[in-house]
């Protein structure tokens, strides 16, 4: 099936008072329809900032975009990249839509939720008034809020966190979009909340047959609703595969270090959580040779001098599961999947 | 009541300014237990609050006047009730300050608007340079330069000598009365509504739900005016109101350069004069704007702003 997004060799760099900060160097990444693709990393990592180029959202008149960034719809394509501002106007909100980190403030304080919900829907549907209304309600039903014919007529700051959270999905998918982008959708929410959000857009999904395109930092996130995930470090992605690759089989010393590092029920009260250690680089002077080789604890397995000289390119022996890294394949294999074992025990 | 207090400890009689240089303390006398200033101070001011009320009635027999309630007091020096000269006073001032009011919010809100959307750039810089000159300029150098340029040298607005028109008797009149004093208070405010639209909108522009905005695919013109004005709408409308309460309460130095009839140049004479029971009046009445214009903006507060609505 033909790919609803199609991120290539994506670059975006911007200017600062320190200098120019190469947020993405060099992402490819693609959603198939009915398909979750998480990106993972940690803050400015340039997963946020990948994910508002999608939608164009980023600052134009300051940063440097290259490469491409292919929207699919039923029968027109676009280059997100490339395209003009009016056109891809066109596509925010219609083809490809975006949720929030935070919902308490992504709501504009002022005008009632229902009015909210519709002028996503007029936007492209101009004049169509009444229909954008029943749309409305009709969303806000299907994205479980309660009474929508009467929630519809109230203000944001009615509505608990989780609830607003539903409001934007419902925004969101007011106009059947292709691909749903999600940035942290769960991050302000409760853990209990958090999981129904979840639930919600897995069903959602299901329903409407969209790609979801899932930025995240939290690996349980990940393993609750991704198919295939990329981890992201220092602007490039790092490791990309099906999820079950990436949580049974990590091939990058990064990926494996996320996954040390989270907390596990039924680990020994003694055991520590291993935290990576140091620092993630500046995205401004970015090291020559692998950006997390000053982190990364596997440097003597590689051949000497490699990591500090060349950045590693995005290789694997399987095309679904690649993964940057000087340290060969097999010797990472066997010492990554010790390491996994002994955490799992 | 404060007032009140500071101008009965003042050491001079007030009898005595009642009249002329002729004077013999007679006349004085007489007039003192003409206006009641020869009770105790506490019987002063109950009849003074009294005559808010009921009206008040001064002197006896032949001599007899009075001024109807709700009654100020009586100016000597005018020869009139207070309330009559704030009848004559009042309109001129609230003229002033709506006309004033109109110009600075289009100009103020505009100037602002335009500023933010091209913020860094020419327009933003251009007004910058208004809003500094508009605050650094005080209204007493303004005033007298169009006074000076416009009216006298330059001959573009004449000299209005015909005193105040009322807009629906002599529409040009009143303009031609009232466009200088607009003009001299509009560029004060403007260039204050300037900055403070622009902060406020640049701030705005930030905030999440306008990504939001944006992200629905609605066009930077709809984000702007619909979206972004709407959240600047309340702090303008506080500021606003209290600008326009402040202005009520009389615009001294503007209404005294360019010699508008209004409350402020009212309460600088009588100041000069001594004549208490005008002073009181127009900071009583000053008060009560600033108060009523208080609550209505918190009334209006609640329609702007959902989230103080009452339930």
């Amino acid at each position: 099936m033909k790919n609803l997004l199609e991120i290539k060799d994506l670059k975006v760099t911007f200017p600062t008072d320190d200098g120019f900060v190469h947020a993405v160097d060099g992402v490819s990444i693609s959603v198939a329809p009915g398909e979750t693709v998480a990106i993972v990393g940690e803050s400015g990592s340039g997963k946020t900032v990948t994910s508002l180029s999608v939608i164009g959202l980023h600052n134009r008149r300051v940063t440097q975009i290259s490469g491409s960034i292919i929207v699919n719809d039923k029968n027109e394509s676009l280059d997100i990249v490339s395209a003009p501002l009016d056109k891809i106007r066109s596509y925010r909100g219609r083809v490809v839509s975006m949720i929030f980190q935070d919902p308490m403030s992504s709501l504009h304080p002022y005008y009632r939720i229902g009015s909210q919900l519709a002028e996503a829907y007029l936007v492209h549907n101009p004049g169509q008034k009444e229909a954008a209304n029943k749309k409305a309600v009709e969303m806000l039903e299907l994205v479980g809020i309660p009474e929508p014919q009467v929630r519809a007529k109230e203000y944001p700051h009615q509505f608990s966190g989780g609830m607003r959270q539903r409001v934007m999905i419902a925004m969101a998918l007011m106009n059947d979009p292709a691909v749903l982008i999600a940035d942290e959708p769960t991050t302000a929410l409760d853990v209990t909340v958090q999981a129904q959000i979840l639930q919600l857009l897995k069903d959602l999904q299901k329903k409407l047959n969209m790609g979801i395109l899932l930025i995240t930092h939290d690996l349980g996130v990940v393993a609750q609703v991704a198919d295939r995930v990329s981890v992201m470090y220092a602007g490039r992605i790092v490791e990309q595969g099906n999820v079950d690759d990436i949580f049974y089989s990590p091939h990058a010393p990064y990926t494996l270090g996320l996954l040390k590092s989270v907390p596990r029920i039924g680990a020994k009260s003694s055991e520590r959580l291993k935290a990576i250690p140091g620092q993630p680089p500046s995205l401004i002077n970015l090291p020559t040779g692998c950006a997390f080789a000053p982190r990364c604890e596997y440097i003597s397995l590689a051949p000497s001098g490699s990591c500090e000289s060349l950045k590693p390119e995005l290789l694997g022996s399987n095309s679904e599961h690649k993964s940057r890294c000087h340290v060969p394949e097999d010797k990472r294999d066997k010492t990554f999947a010790a390491e996994i074992k002994g955490a799992r025990a | 009541m404060v007032v009140y207090g500071v101008f009965s400890i003042l050491p001079f009689d007030p009898a005595a300014l009642t009249c002329g240089q002729k004077c013999t303390p007679q006349v004085i006398e007489a007039n003192r237990i003409k206006l009641g200033f020869d009770k105790p101070l506490w019987e002063q001011y109950w009849l003074f609050l009294s005559g808010i009320f009921l009206g008040r009635t001064y002197g006896a027999g032949s001599a007899e006047f009075s001024c109807p309630a709700p009654s100020f007091g009586y100016s000597f020096n005018e020869n009139m009730c207070v309330t009559d000269m704030l009848k004559e006073a009042l309109p001129v001032t609230i003229n002033l300050a709506i006309g004033a009011f109109i110009i600075w919010i289009i100009v103020g809100v505009g100037l602002g608007l335009l500023a933010a959307k091209f913020r860094g750039r020419y327009p933003d810089t251009l007004s910058s340079v208004f809003v500094l000159l508009g605050t650094s300029l005080p209204t007493f150098v303004t005033g007298l330069f169009l006074l000076i340029y416009v009216s006298i040298k330059w001959k573009i607005v004449p000299l209005s000598l015909e005193g105040y028109k009322s807009l629906f008797d002599d529409p040009l009149g009143y303009f031609r009365y009232f466009i200088l004093g607009w003009i001299t208070l509009a560029i004060a405010y403007a260039a204050f509504y300037t900055r403070f639209t622009r902060a406020t909108v640049l701030e705005t522009l930030g905030e999440d739900y306008i990504r939001t905005a944006r992200a629905k695919g609605l066009t930077e013109r709809v984000v702007l005016l619909k979206h972004t004005m709407r959240a600047v709408l309340a702090p303008i409308t506080t500021s606003a109101g209290l600008d326009i309460a402040g202005l009520i309460g009389g615009a001294i130095i503007t209404e005294s350069i360019l010699n508008l009839a209004g409350l402020g140049r009212m309460t600088i004479q009588a100041v000069y004069e001594f004549d208490l029971s005008v002073v009181v009046a127009t900071t009583m009445l000053a008060a009560t704007v600033v108060i009523t214009m208080n609550l209505i903006v918190d009334i209006a507060y609640g329609y702007l702003d959902p989230r103080v609505r009452m339930k």
